[in-house]
């Protein structure tokens, strides 16, 4: 048999993205929860002379789908030519029912029993040679996180081919499952560990719902102060004392002003290069996305990479769980919108562990109108925060009070019910240091790859749009908006136009305009709901479709306009 | 004594007696472990009728108040 396609499957969060990795080499996202892959991705791997591709295909319980990434997942089976069945080998009785619908797909199987260090501190014990004549498929155990057995796993592919199987029903699979079980598995009393008891503490709503709050303001807080200071002590000095000279220098040598100078370094400010306003490739262009953005970009994925690896979010999700109710909405929501924070197309990628359309389209609209991500973030903290903590507290609480105002709204209006949480809790886990700092690193390359070449190209728009004739026209049909309701000068337009490409670079452009605090605080708080950037936009046209996307876009535009001369009123 | 997963307390355990429901839901829970003749123990319950969590297997479960309401648990008085 030719092995062209190999499908990693299995059931949410058995780690099939860790094998993926240990097997190409790829980098992918791993994370201690279950939906952390909705799309599929494919590498290389090598079984003997052969290169098939391999697939990771997103975990499913069973083989009919109820939400967008597992029928991803039924679709991929198709195509596929061998499927490496992960599984938790901590669950195996659950896990197995995936396992027999497969067989029964005819689809030649290798059982990789992945998790194998936990299952001896858990107490159970597991007979691989019974289990492997039971099922008549390879059974491997392996530890994704480590790469433990990988290799004997595929020196064993070759031998997986298809079983002689009879349909069964349901009821049938289970009671085979049960069979197997007995002969397989043995469970030993354990102690429960320090880990287990503080999975428990924080679950029940007395207890967790404190520590829920102590996690997200020490999150925060821990963002807020990496953030700073990296730019304090790190980045700003570096600007300033080794790359200001240089462009001063480059500043005189294209004789301080010309077209060249204009785009290069931009507008000299009091005859100097200033970082903030000058806005030139090589001085506002590299500033604000390497000085600005980039240190908090650091810490929050940082942040978030210990949360999602230590096991934390889905407890979160589970206690928001009531609250979201009301905006239409169940706890796991709250995963697109906190990955969300960071950047929106990662969330709105995310919104796919949603069951219905409803929810995807609330979630989506609710993202896009109210979850800045953290390089918005961070140029509002970096360039409203110098006129006072109080004008960056009105300008969240305002997106926070919109989110829930919208979300009672759309769920009032839109027809249909919110569907309830079912979602297992992992174990806690410690987090990996390596696997943090490889996921980090992945996010921050991933930042600089895809948003550095837009914020560059941004600033150079800036340059062209101010110098286009045209633009005046623009300027002056938009102002009775901007000056009538926002009360915010007429040339924040051009502010409005950039936010498209990049949402950093349009709040960055807010800067040179001389605004007041309060214009200020309107610029920004538009900037962050009247419409997401392109490369969420894209996205959230492909999720929701061009008729949702339409009404999500009239609904963007709309509160925009009343947020801003609501503030415009009562600033 | 037959009760449904809400009314059971925190630390209770007991044995999964049925699932009322459609296909598509009984077939949801089963294939995450949740079945009749498993041992099933509540975690918490949270407040305003949210989400109830269970323990089966190994595994800890968050399931919504509604289909909470739906799973009957036979628990020893």
């Amino acid at each position: 048999m030719k092995l062209n396609k190999i499908l990693l499957m299995g059931n949410p969060n058995v780690g099939k993205s860790a094998i993926f990795s240990r097997l190409t080499g790829a980098k992918v996202s791993i994370s201690n929860y279950p939906g952390t892959t909705v799309e599929f991705t494919q590498g290389c791997m090598k079984v003997g002379e052969e290169r098939p591709m391999i697939i990771d295909v997103p975990g499913t319980y069973n083989l009919n789908p109820t939400c967008k990434a597992e029928e991803v997942a039924i679709r991929m089976l198709k195509d596929g030519d061998l499927v490496i069945n992960v599984v938790d080998a901590t669950n195996l009785e659950r896990n197995l029912f995936l396992t027999l619908q497969l067989l029964e797909k005819k689809m030649p199987v290798v059982i990789a029993l992945n998790m194998w260090d936990e299952v001896k501190h858990k107490g159970i014990h597991i007979d691989i040679n019974e289990l492997e004549k039971k099922l008549g498929v390879p059974v491997v155990y392996t530890c994704g996180l480590t790469g433990e057995g990988i290799k004997r796993m595929i020196e064993r592919v070759k031998e997986a081919k298809v079983q002689p199987t009879q349909m069964s029903s349901d009821i049938q699979k289970w009671e085979k499952i049960g069979e197997i079980i007995t002969d397989v598995q043995r469970l030993t009393h354990h102690h429960h560990t320090l880990l287990e008891k503080l999975e428990d503490l924080s679950i029940k709503p007395l207890s967790g719902l404190p520590i829920a709050l102590a996690i997200v303001y020490i999150a925060f807080w821990i963002i807020r102060f990496l953030g700073e200071n990296l730019i304090g002590y790190v980045f700003e000095p570096l600007f300033e004392k080794l790359w200001l000279p240089l462009m001063m220098k480059t500043s005189v040598f294209l004789g301080r002003s010309g077209i060249l100078h204009n785009i290069l370094i931009g507008n000299l400010v009091d005859g100097a290069i200033d970082f903030g306003q000058s806005f030139g490739l090589l001085t506002t262009g590299l500033f604000v996305p390497v000085a600005m953005v980039l240190p908090y970009i650091f810490s929050f994925y940082l942040v978030l990479g210990l949360l999602e690896d230590f096991g934390y979010l889905p407890r979160l999700a589970v206690l928001v769980d009531n609250f979201m109710h009301h905006l239409g909405l169940h706890g796991y929501a709250i995963i697109p919108f906190i990955l969300g924070l960071g950047c929106n197309v990662p969330g709105a990628l995310a919104t796919r562990i949603l069951e219905e359309r409803r929810e995807k389209f609330i979630a989506a609209t609710l993202m896009a109108l109210a979850v800045p991500c953290m390089a918005q973030i961070a140029m509002i903290i970096g360039l409203v925060g110098q006129r006072g903590a109080q004008y960056v507290f009105i300008i969240f609480s305002t997106l926070f009070i919109v989110f829930i105002i919208k979300g009672l709204i759309l769920n009032k209006i839109l027809k249909g019910i919110s569907p309830e949480i079912l979602v297992e809790i992992p174990p806690y886990r410690i987090p990996q240091p390596q696997a943090v700092i490889k996921k980090l690193g992945m996010r921050l390359s991933a930042f600089l790859k895809e948003a550095l070449p837009l914020v560059l190209l941004g600033v150079l728009l800036v340059n062209i749009l101010y110098s286009l004739k045209i633009m005046e026209f623009f300027v002056n049909i938009f102002s009775p908006i901007l000056t009538g309701l926002w009360g915010i000068p007429k040339e924040a337009i051009f502010a409005l136009i950039i936010g498209f490409f990049r949402k950093d670079v349009a709040v960055g452009m807010l800067g040179p305009l001389n605004l007041t605090s309060k214009q200020l605080v309107i610029g920004s708080t538009v900037l962050a709901i009247y419409f997401p950037c392109i490369a969420t936009y894209v996205v959230l046209l492909r999720e929701l479709g061009v008729m949702d996307m339409i009404k999500a876009t009239m609904i963007m535009l709309f509160v925009a306009l009343i947020v801003g001369t609501g503030l415009n009123l009562i600033l | 004594m037959i009760i449904d997963l809400t009314q059971m307390q925190p630390n209770q355990s007991g044995i999964l007696h049925k699932i009322h429901g459609g296909t598509g839901f009984m077939g949801r829970l089963q294939s995450m472990g949740i079945r009749p003749g498993k041992r099933i123990s509540k975690v918490s319950s949270h407040f305003w009728r949210g989400p109830q969590t269970v323990e089966i297997d190994n595994l800890q479960i968050a399931i919504g108040y509604g289909m909470a309401k739906k799973i009957f648990v036979e628990v020893s008085k």
